[in-house]
């Protein structure tokens, strides 16, 4: 059982530290998004479309392989998180994107009236009514990187699978630590979901 | 990069990559549609057993989920499947789930008036939802399932973890061959990207046919007749 708890926490933090990862990273994509030259929204979108439509998986396995080539070492964990942030912050940036778009129009033009700096525009006009809308849209891809944390264990990171298969190694008993590992997520996921189902009927009418 | 590796591996591995989609595909389909129909079934009995599905599958990991069903089912029911239906099944029943509420937002949204038009022609149940709201839900599906696809191709990568030798497995050998990992990786990933791209197209295209076919959108410039 320590194992378990073990485990459990190494997925919990993969999802924190990931979660806030994808969460800065959209945003800095979706803001670039609307750039306004095409020579940073043009490279923005083909990066962000390619990483989104391409497995995590194999991403996990270009980290973690290629970069010792480079020269550049991180551990399976730092790996595996920055693979899953990143990975989750293309999806992100178009929730944010989307939030982005649906304020209204004359916000921005009141921003102009009263010429605010750019920066000021986003920071005090545009974001705090988008982000207030993507709110359970973010809770739900939370949620989907809780799903795709297990991913880690191709790269020998011992989180909550990690940990089962450990266990099943020695014991070449399988039934029970996998069923528990299955069990924990929807025992996570589904209080999880009326969570953000919750804060939708709050944050979105 | 030997030529050798190319043929034994990478594209035997698109090839499974590809069977691998449209098998889990097809099963996912048809999870999708049975128990996205029966969410929206008149009996209370149907619809909870249905929400019970897409909460469970919903809630777990496909991968511990594929974990499950290959190292778990034998144990339990006394047989087991080969690495390559065990994956199948498991990204099936998964993505099934995400299906389903795709399936029940869209029929839910047909406007109310058209079931009551079927029921004012006295069609049964099974005749509103065959004639009149699949028809028209059917179209509305295609951009969210078209997401789905993609999401499927993605995790069909899982399998490579079970040994089925699909493009990420074909990599992940090629790569102790050769040693050359930034090569296969990057390689891997534009194929995944470019089945990924073909499949977003011809779904836009199904989608143009079966709005055009059902008239919901011109089909010839100018409007309709």
């Amino acid at each position: 059982m320590p194992r378990f708890w073990d485990g459990l926490l190494v997925s919990l933090q993969i999802l924190a530290l990931g979660s806030v990862l994808s969460f800065a990273l959209g945003l800095v994509w979706a803001i670039a998004f609307r750039a306004p030259t095409r020579f940073i929204r043009w490279p923005v979108n083909l990066v962000t479309e390619f990483i989104r439509n391409t497995p995590l998986l194999v991403q996990l396995f270009f980290l973690y392989f290629v970069l010792p080539d480079w020269g550049v070492q991180f551990s399976a964990l730092t790996t595996g998180t920055v693979a899953i942030g990143v990975h989750y912050s293309t999806y992100t940036a178009q929730v944010y994107r989307a939030g982005i778009d649906a304020v209204p129009v004359g916000q921005w033009e009141a921003a102009t009236a009263l010429s605010l700096p750019t920066t000021r525009t986003w920071t005090a006009v545009i974001l705090p009514q988008a982000i207030r809308r993507v709110v359970p849209a973010l809770g739900n891809y939370v949620i989907a990187m809780l799903k795709d944390t297990p991913l880690v264990v191709a790269i020998s990171v011992l989180d909550l699978l990690g940990q089962a298969r450990l266990e099943s190694s020695h014991t070449f008993q399988y039934t029970e630590p996998l069923t528990v590992v299955g069990v924990a997520f929807i025992l996570i996921a589904y209080p999880a979901s009326l969570l953000v189902r919750a804060l939708e009927r709050r944050l979105v009418r | 990069m030997t030529s050798g590796l190319w043929q034994h591996w990478v594209l035997p591995g698109i090839w499974i990559t590809i069977q691998l989609t449209v098998y889990s595909a097809a099963l996912a389909t048809v999870v999708a549609f049975g128990v996205g129909m029966a969410r929206t079934h008149r009996s209370r009995f149907v619809r909870f057993l249905a929400g019970f599905y897409t909460e469970i599958f919903r809630g777990t990991s496909a991968l511990v989920l594929m974990f499950w069903i290959f190292f778990v089912m034998p144990n339990l029911f006394g047989w087991a499947l080969v690495p390559m239906w065990a994956a199948v099944l498991a990204l099936g029943l998964s993505y099934g789930a995400y299906g389903a509420e795709i399936v029940r937002g869209a029929l839910n949204a047909v406007p109310p008036a058209q079931r009551e038009a079927g029921i004012a022609l006295n069609f049964t149940p099974w005749q509103q939802m065959r004639l009149i709201r699949l028809p028209q839900a059917i179209p509305e599906m295609i951009p969210p399932f078209s997401n789905l696809l993609v999401e499927l191709l993605k995790g069909t990568a899982l399998v490579s973890l079970l040994g089925v030798g699909d493009v990420s497995f074909a990599a992940y050998l090629v790569r102790l061959a050769t040693q050359e990992s930034a090569q296969i990786y990057a390689i891997s990933l534009v194929i995944y990207f470019v089945i990924a791209f073909l499949l977003t197209r011809g779904m836009r295209a199904l989608e143009r046919k079966t709005k055009a076919g059902l008239g919901l959108q011109p089909v010839a410039a100018g409007g309709a007749k």
